[in-house]
């Protein structure tokens, strides 16, 4: 039993953020966490991924390009055992640096389930805590399957995320179901690794949220390795055995069949409300699950309790969830804070190529009516990206045509991840595509694109 | 001469690494920027590299071993220096130097981030906090029309362009006031007619912790007056003021309010203080390195010692609100001061400070200046004495105060009319209620 100004239930990206900054404004703080510090994020998703795919860039670069840059190499042997390891300790390093990072700012770390009780109290094992000033839920969101269909996630036949993430060998074949950032990524991984991989979508396009120019260069690359994808394509049953699983599809009016080894469910996530107490502390849910919170606060329907995070609602990404813990610590301690504009929230794909945007896509900037211009630079006319062999893919910038404002922004390509926030701060701060083309890019570097594509929308585009 | 190798913080919260390592052996040449070993930290795998040449004498710790930053692990001699100098652990650390380079990464650095000033929408807040810790070099302000002084982003501008509106007229909300897209909303539209009328800005009462404020541009004279004062004594060229208050009626005053809920010496110094600095906005003000910031409101911060050093909490709007207010205010201020549980907005954009040291005996002394603001007001004791007074020796309670002013803002004779404006409001209490 104890007393502190904040409680912040759940130890991810957003709540450990949210705890730090509580701490350095002055706030007594206890971060309640029933498995590792680090959330999903460091522990079964963001972080272990990229270890994966960077080894499976690596593969990559040397299977399709080594020769080409005069590394004559035997027969490369893939080990996803080995990479699997590998991420394990990144993950397991990242989680012992947020666990630091609560010794240095004297945050105590409550080790199991947190209940929220009435009056800003949290019990978390046998104990009650008292929040003076706030009670903050980042429990965050976890994988699931559709059993409706009969893809109930066995962690055998039928896998998700953080199964995957275990394996001590690849399937020979594997489908995955759900082509989002999560989707593409694992059929990244597996393909390079050697499986067959399909992907199924049930939206037209994999990345369904992507502009649909960045979609479709996505999956010219993954069509060159051979990576199967059925859009628009729902899977309507699924006979699921020891050692494979055949799904039935049905896309454009025709019947087709999948079988694979293992089924990866990559269909969204649910958030995770239960046995929290949250109807007992009078927190309410929004109609589709999330908890249901002032946009401008975060606050709850219960005073004193915010939220924040995948449970607070989309977008699902651990960059969000931290602002959100930033903003709501500096509302708690009395600041206040600019509020958090999630037009800005960038959204990256860590497959290769990369995908990263901010803002609209050129599609849905058109259906809301407003005008624009866009503008496009390939990176194949780019000469840093000639000399890396890496050609693949463009940026592509939506900017409005009366004011120049930078609308959306859609970089395919190496570095994606990286670039994108050359273009997130600009827009963020408003400056428009002539402030971008202002800033003098060093030459050779992939950044020249974004000049470039900025240029281009304003149809003064130098090098194509 | 052999120079000592330490942990180096190779991340900002590193605090100890674990050696994983040794690349370099005992006898080895080194050469700068060779690594020497890897160390494991909170958040990876990094290298520790060798920041002067020579011989690498010894390892001071194994491989495998957790070291706190700073601590020795290895000891570079020079590439005559034979190994055998290893040989004498116990001499070497001694004459050893530390290895001065560039300092780590985030060594020095302080370990959190001072706390960001609230954005608030008037941008009050938003200048540099009490602390004023880093005071940054100003960027040089490009020539150039008035317009280029508003703070707006690109877009702001080119839609105020377009829509005819008058960006000066509009209240920023973005960082430090600028003006954003969103605040163009509601912007009235200039007429072709004229300017718009400048509808009085500000709408009392003010949200904390200040409304409005006027910029004066800096004069020749002013610039010149800085620049030349500043070469001769500092950064903030101060002098100061002291005088003598006779005390008497204050005090009596003060003992005929009832005990409950008294207000001290001190209260009713800052309310005075308060009350004379709207007389004198020159004084309630603050320096920002191209102009001059006249705060319409005054917040006074008043100093208070804590067990490692000292916060300045504010009392806002201190002319405004009464004794008993502000009495009940600094006694909840201070308390929770010394307690450590002061937010940051209450104790940053202060306009004007006060430090009493007159409990602690001090007859008189000098206060340093809390920049950006442009005096510190230094209270000594109240103690008996005999004096002239009206043509007669009488002993009387007599304060000295003393105002330290930063020149490049207050002149002696604007400093010296402030105080004297405080010395007659103490000495006719009245005042504060006239």
């Amino acid at each position: 039993m104890a007393t502190f100004d904040v409680i912040v239930i759940g130890g991810g990206p957003a709540g450990y953020v949210c705890a730090i900054r509580c701490a350095q404004l002055g706030l007594s703080t206890a971060v309640v966490e029933r498995e590792k510090l680090g959330g999903v994020c460091v522990n079964i998703g963001c972080i272990p991924t990229k270890a994966l795919l960077h080894s499976a860039y690596i593969l990559n670069t040397i299977r399709h390009g080594a020769k080409d840059l005069g590394i004559e190499t035997g027969e490369v042997k893939a080990d996803y055992g080995v990479a699997m390891r590998r991420s394990r300790k990144v993950s397991e390093q990242n989680s012992r640096g947020v666990e630091s990072l609560m010794k240095k700012h004297k945050i105590t770390v409550l080790k199991g389930d947190g209940t929220l009780q009435k009056g800003k109290q949290v019990q978390v094992g046998g104990e009650t805590h008292t929040a003076s000033k706030a009670v903050v839920i980042a429990t965050g969101s976890r994988t699931k399957g559709i059993p409706q269909i009969g893809l109930e996630i066995d962690k055998a036949t039928v896998i998700s995320s953080d199964e995957a993430l275990f394996l001590e060998r690849t399937p020979a074949s594997i489908a995955i179901v759900g082509a989002g950032a999560v989707g593409c990524e694992f059929a990244d991984i597996f393909n390079a690794f050697g499986s067959q991989v399909t992907l199924i979508e049930v939206l037209p396009r994999i990345l369904p949220l992507e502009d649909g120019e960045a979609s479709d260069a996505l999956a010219k690359a993954f069509r060159k390795r051979n990576i199967a994808m059925h859009v628009g394509a729902k899977v309507t049953k699924a006979t699921v055995s020891k050692d494979k699983a055949v799904l039935e599809l049905e896309a454009a009016g025709k019947t087709l069949t999948v079988e694979a080894e293992k089924v990866l469910m990559a269909a969204g996530r649910a958030v995770n409300t239960e046995r929290l107490g949250l109807p007992e502390a009078g927190v309410q849910l929004t109609e589709r699950g999330f908890v249901k919170v002032d946009p401008a606060t975060l606050e709850t329907s219960a005073p004193g309790v915010y939220c924040i995070g995948d449970v607070a609602g989309p977008p699902m990404l651990a960059h969000k969830g931290s602002r959100e813990g930033v903003h709501v610590a500096e509302l708690v301690a009395g600041h206040r804070p600019r509020p958090i504009d999630y037009r800005n929230v960038p959204s990256v794909t860590y497959c290769h190529p990369e995908v990263a945007s901010v803002g609209l896509s050129e599609q849905d900037a058109k259906a809301k009516g407003l005008d624009v211009k866009v503008g496009r630079f390939p990176f194949s006319a780019n000469g840093r990206a000639r000399t890396a062999g890496e050609t693949d893919g463009f940026v592509k910038i939506v900017r409005d045509t009366k004011y120049g404002e930078i609308i959306g922004a859609h970089i395919v390509g190496s570095h994606a991840s990286e670039l994108i926030h050359e273009l997130v701060v600009a827009k963020t701060n408003e400056y428009t595509v002539e402030e971008v083309d202002l800033a003098i890019h060093a030459h050779p570097t992939l950044s020249e694109a974004i000049a470039e594509a900025a240029l281009d929308s304003l149809g003064r585009v130098i090098h194509i | 001469m052999p120079t000592k190798v330490v942990m180096e913080a190779l991340s900002p919260t590193m605090e100890e690494g674990r050696l994983v390592e040794w690349k370099k052996q005992a006898g080895e040449p080194v050469a700068v920027g060779d690594v020497l070993a890897e160390v494991e930290t909170d958040k990876a795998v990094m290298e520790l590299v060798a920041r002067v040449g020579g011989v690498l004498l010894r390892h001071t710790v194994e491989a495998g071993a957790t070291v706190p930053v700073s601590a020795e692990v290895a000891v570079i001699g020079e590439p005559g220096e034979a190994v055998s100098a290893a040989k004498q652990p116990a001499a070497a650390p001694k004459a050893a130097e530390e290895q001065a380079t560039q300092p780590a990464p985030g060594r020095n650095q302080p370990v959190s981030m001072p706390p960001a000033p609230s954005p608030d929408a008037d941008g009050a807040s938003a200048a540099t906090p009490v602390s004023g810790a880093a005071a940054a070099p100003p960027a040089p302000s490009p020539p150039g029309t008035p317009a280029d002084r508003l703070r707006a982003s690109p877009l702001a501008r080119r839609i105020a362009a377009e829509r005819g509106i008058d960006l000066a007229a509009v209240q920023g909300s973005g960082p430090e006031g600028r003006v954003i897209a969103r605040d163009l909303e509601a912007a009235p539209v200039r007429t072709p007619a004229g300017p718009t009328v400048a509808e009085p800005a500000r709408q009392p009462p003010a949200p904390l912790p200040s409304s409005g404020f006027t910029d004066v541009p800096l004069t020749q004279i002013r610039k010149t007056i800085a620049q030349r004062l500043a070469q001769s004594i500092g950064p903030i060229p101060t002098f100061y003021l002291t005088t003598e208050v006779d005390m008497e009626r204050t005090a009596e005053l003060r003992t005929a309010l009832p005990e409950d809920g008294r207000p001290s010496f001190n209260d009713i110094i800052i309310k005075t203080t308060a009350m004379a600095l709207r007389q004198h906005p020159m004084v309630n003000a603050w320096w920002q390195d191209d102009r001059i910031r006249q705060w319409h409101d005054i917040h006074v911060s008043m100093a208070v010692a804590i067990d490692d050093g000292l916060i300045t909490p504010v009392i806002r709007h201190a002319d405004q609100k009464s004794l008993r207010a502000i009495s009940a205010e600094a006694k909840d201020l201070a308390s929770r001061a010394r307690e450590r549980k002061l937010a940051p907005d209450e104790y940053t954009g202060g306009t004007f400070s006060v430090s009493n040291l007159g409990m602690l005996d001090i007859d008189e002394f000098t206060a340093v200046i809390n920049p950006p603001e442009a005096a510190i007001l230094a209270v000594g004791r109240i103690v008996a004495k005999p004096v002239d007074h009206e043509g007669q020796v009488q002993v009387r309670r007599r304060l000295r105060v003393t105002l330290s002013c930063d020149h490049r803002i207050v002149d002696g004779a604007t400093g010296a009319m402030f105080l004297k404006t405080l010395k007659q409001m103490l000495e006719n209490p009245l005042a504060l209620v006239w």
